[in-house]
């Protein structure tokens, strides 16, 4: 083993390492905001809808979650170029992740819907409560309360699902990455120091999920019990 | 500049049956590290406990890219000088799926009730026949459906194996993108392809939740 490690050639290049958490960091606080709202609607769609809506929503959600998010990102990425449209790498990325968000975001609302019990809603039915009110406080919040470690999760996941943009060059991340080993030849160094920058963000974002869940879910902070 | 053909069709099923094979490598190898790594995850010796955890961290904190990238240059450290792309795609899958599978094994084996180790005990079994006699049958039945769950993760994972060069379905996509470009085309059947793969396995893994659901009520 006479490889010689050279982590100090990697010290020049820590504004680009910046940069590149910097856009990780907004591309999945975009894609995790769209994702929650679009899947919610989703699951509400799949669960309230017509026929029609159901039937469609749930081939969209079974494509999207039986097929690799690097070929929805291709597709997104070439397909709209050869519309005659165009967009760039970190719009497609986005567009992309948002796509694939929804769908597993819409699979974990839904459990959370159908968590609530019946009896919930004829209760509330009877307090003479509107629709959008029984929607909002007797079956969203409790729903989004019981399936929230689920969706950190699923962003966490998603925040390194993002490197996988990467590979259309959205410069998050994984991309600044392979540019600086391809400058320094210290492709193994660059790539331990990534990942370790990888490990702490998924870190912080679980911690920040954590942080918000205890602002949000007034009920659990102060009881301090799952609902 | 063709149009989308046969050949290009034959070439893409030719990769998809590599896809398969990658999967197949990933699962079992990591199937057999998972589960090692299960099983200290759970044992009692503190120091083995600890490097589990430390293990499964790691993994599932990384992306899978930067694993493929890190074992790619890695091997290249040790001093080989030349790597096999289906070596490097091999191990890193293995690597990524034994970090996700000793997690779902895990959380199945402690999902038998206590009481369960508490009577093996009583019967004077030794640990070793505690835990092949009476507790991992019970943790199989709960661990089939995720761990069918996790095969169609493994599946589009492999997509991934392109960026050390192994060429399965999604790097066979782009090479005839690159040659042809007709993106949409190519990209759909790449997809469909991926979907006649894992729809089964999904469908799989929903019957075996229902039916343990069904069983346990």
């Amino acid at each position: 083993m006479g490889y010689h490690f050279d982590f100090a050639a990697l010290l020049p290049y820590w504004r680009d390492f910046a940069m590149g958490i910097l856009l990780t960091l907004q591309l999945s606080a975009v894609s995790t905001v769209l994702g929650f709202v679009l899947g919610t609607l989703c699951a509400i769609g799949r669960s309230d809808g017509t026929r029609l809506i159901r039937t469609s929503l749930a081939i969209y959600i079974e494509v999207i979650r039986n097929t690799p998010l690097l070929v929805q990102i291709f597709l997104v990425y070439f397909g709209i170029a050869t519309l005659g449209i165009h967009v760039s790498a970190n719009m497609a990325a986005v567009t992309a992740l948002v796509v694939n968000v929804v769908a597993y975001t819409s699979e974990i609302m839904r459990a959370g819907l159908e968590s609530i019990h019946k009896s919930q809603l004829e209760a509330a039915d009877c307090l003479g409560l509107s629709r959008a009110q029984i929607y909002w406080h007797v079956i969203l919040r409790p729903a989004i309360e019981r399936v929230y470690p689920a969706l950190t999760s699923q962003y966490v996941l998603l925040m390194l699902a993002s490197s996988i943009t990467s590979q259309i060059s959205a410069e998050e991340l994984t991309a600044v990455a392979n540019r600086i080993q391809s400058d320094t030849f210290r492709s193994f160094e660059t790539y331990i120091i990534v990942g370790i920058l990888y490990i702490l963000l998924s870190f912080v974002v679980r911690i920040a999920f954590w942080a918000f869940g205890q602002g949000l879910f007034v009920r659990r902070r102060k009881l301090g019990t799952p609902l | 500049m063709g149009t989308f053909s046969s050949t290009h069709f034959l070439f893409l099923a030719v990769a998809a049956l590599w896809t398969v094979a990658l999967t197949a490598i990933a699962f079992i190898g990591g199937g057999l590290a998972g589960f090692a790594v299960a099983l200290a995850r759970i044992s009692g010796n503190r120091i083995l406990r600890g490097i589990a955890i430390v293990y499964i961290q790691i993994i599932q904190g990384t992306p899978l890219l930067i694993l493929l990238f890190l074992i790619y240059f890695g091997v290249a450290v040790i001093g080989f000088k030349t790597v096999p792309a289906l070596l490097a795609a091999g191990v890193g899958l293995t690597v990524y799926s034994s970090g996700f599978l000793a997690e779902i094994w895990r959380g199945c084996i402690q999902a038998v009730p206590k009481t369960q180790w508490e009577a093996a005990e009583c019967l004077a079994l030794t640990r070793w026949q505690r835990m092949t006699r009476v507790i991992l049958p019970q943790a199989l039945r709960m661990a089939t459906a995720p761990t069918v769950g996790f095969l169609v993760q493994i599946v589009k994972n492999t997509s991934l194996a392109s960026v050390v060069g192994f060429v399965e379905l999604a790097q066979a996509g782009k090479l005839i993108n690159n040659s042809i470009f007709e993106p949409f085309t190519i990209f759909i059947v790449v997809a469909g392809f991926y979907f006649a793969i894992c729809y089964p396995l999904s469908l799989w893994s929903r019957s075996l939740e229902r039916k343990l659901n069904v069983s346990h009520r």
